[in-house]
């Protein structure tokens, strides 16, 4: 299996890490009355799909970066990587979300 | 038909005129008392035990392609209960229990083998984690041992002791711990179901749920067409997603692929089960000669029941760092099953989460072993609306209230458990 790095180019998946699952959005409010039953959400359950799923790969020996690919579960083809933005799962630089978008217009 | 060396005479004398078929082709009724999804080990332990445990003998197993057709057919067959934590150790010592009567229970021979497992050990922090380890089998009746280097080297002299990495200290041995056959396992629990009156229907794919006003399930949409249930039970493993989205259900489980592999047949040669300690490799020897062996998962989300060059690159290479003997030995078998992980490297056994359904998934890459029990537990839990207490830790709430049962501390990780 290749992922289409946006940075580097096809490279052999055993080039990165999987993280998994790239649907989840983290609960904005961790003090909100409901955050455990949002956080539980967030960190637990998967939509597991057959076929189509977007999931979130780190380039370990590559250029480092979070790449969100989609990829059918059935076949393993991919359809398409771009930069993960708003979807990194521990973004702490809030202005990440800002850069990455506009990268993620001039790659795809 | 009791199987009996009697029987073997008779029917062998007569030209097996007079044998029949270990389970009738059934095919399925408007309606059951519980249908249960999945014709594996685990979906046919339960119909048996519901049956045999609890008298509820108006039972359907629906089986999409053949029985045992699955990961009950893809794994490498060895039961063992060398596990740590409280939630687990009862519940996989009691499937031992179950697995050392299991022939005589069922009249069918499982050729269930007691040959022991041995986990490798390569340093002193290892030494101290299975003793540990060791302490808390012995506390739930599963017994161990711990050896040192000159009792493993007796056992299994063609191990690298002296590898320059990973030098050979010593092992954790659970005497009890063996192989099974695992066709018969899933045979002998059929043709056991099938004598208490459970149609087993092969050749059946549910493709969705019937469900009434209130939203509780109320029965299965078949290829065969609707079966009502009071209640419908899930047994189906790497599959279980497939069928629970139709109920908009996300469950903490990820479907990923596992490869097991095969050698070609040597003489007896490994004396139980093995694994490495310092990376990840398992290996036993089938009563055929040939080596059975496994590593890690491939990694990643996936319903290919087939596995992926690196992980087999590394799962051999892991062989030759253990016993460098096999460098010569050709492959003869490799495959891939899927795997349900789950978030805590732990099972779920529940009731629910909606009216009418049971849940019994999340075997990650150690369902084999847990058949009987599971079997025994989920029938249980279904015939009296109550969680078994061996399986009482394994409810889908636990995600919630954070009693997660992770034997590897790795979190909610499933490609690392």
């Amino acid at each position: 299996m290749r992922i289409p790095c946006p940075y580097c180019g096809p490279r052999d998946a055993h080039e990165f890490s999987y993280l998994g699952d790239a649907t989840g959005t983290r609960p904005k409010n961790p003090s909100a009355p409901d955050a455990i039953l949002a956080f539980h959400d967030y960190v637990y359950p998967r939509g597991n799909p057959a076929g189509s799923h977007r999931e979130l790969w780190y380039h370990t020996n590559g250029c480092r970066r979070w790449v969100e690919v989609s990829r059918n579960t059935l076949t393993h083809e991919i359809t398409g990587a771009r930069f993960a933005g708003a979807s990194i799962p521990d973004a702490s630089v809030p202005d990440a979300s800002v850069s990455d978008a506009s990268e993620k217009e001039a790659v795809s | 038909m009791r199987y009996s060396l009697f029987n073997i005479v008779v029917n062998g004398l007569t030209g097996n005129r007079f044998t029949e078929p270990a389970w009738r082709a059934a095919t399925p009724k408007p309606r059951y008392d519980v249908v249960i999804l999945g014709g594996g080990g685990h979906g046919l332990a339960t119909a048996y035990y519901l049956a045999k445990n609890h008298g509820i003998h108006d039972v359907a197993v629906i089986e999409k392609g053949y029985v045992g057709g699955g990961n009950a057919g893809r794994n490498t067959t060895i039961f063992r209960s060398n596990y740590l934590l409280p939630g687990n150790e009862p519940f996989y010592e009691w499937s031992v229990k179950l697995w050392e009567g299991l022939e005589q229970t069922l009249n069918y021979n499982v050729m269930a083998s007691q040959r022991g497992i041995v986990n490798l050990i390569h340093s002193d922090a290892q030494r101290d984690a299975y003793a540990r380890r060791g302490n808390a089998m012995l506390l739930a009746d599963a017994g161990a041992r711990l050896l040192d280097r000159d009792e493993v080297r007796t056992m299994m002299p063609f191990l690298d002791f002296d590898n320059a990495r990973f030098p050979i200290r010593g092992g954790l041995m659970q005497p009890r711990a063996g192989t099974a056959r695992h066709d018969a396992v899933v045979w002998g629990f059929a043709r056991g179901a099938d004598k208490f009156g459970v149609d087993i229907v092969q050749n059946c794919e549910a493709t969705g749920f019937l469900r009434d006003r209130t939203g509780a399930v109320t029965g299965v949409e078949t290829s065969l067409g609707p079966i009502m249930a009071d209640k419908v039970a899930l047994t189906l493993a790497g599959s279980t997603s497939r069928l629970t989205e139709k109920l908009d259900l996300r469950l903490p489980i990820e479907s990923q692929v596992l490869q097991a592999f095969v050698s070609e047949a040597v003489k007896p040669l490994i004396p139980g089960v093995i694994t490495f300690g310092a990376g990840h490799f398992y290996v036993s020897q089938s009563d055929k000669g040939g080596l059975v062996f496994g590593g890690d998962l491939d990694g990643y989300n996936s319903y290919a029941q087939r596995g992926n060059l690196p992980v087999m690159e590394d799962v051999l290479e892991g062989g030759m760092a253990l016993m460098p003997m096999i460098g010569r030995l050709r492959l003869l078998r490799q495959w891939g099953g899927i795997c349900d992980m789950s978030m805590d490297g732990s099972p779920i056994i529940d009731i629910g989460p909606l009216p009418g359904l049971y849940l019994n998934c999340a075997w990650n890459y150690g369902g084999f072993k847990a058949t009987p029990a599971s079997g025994w537990c989920f029938a249980h839990t279904i015939a009296t609306d109550t969680p078994h207490p061996l399986s009482a830790a394994y409810r889908l709430d636990r995600f919630r209230t954070g009693k997660v049962i992770d034997e590897r501390g790795a979190g909610p990780q499933p490609n690392l458990h």
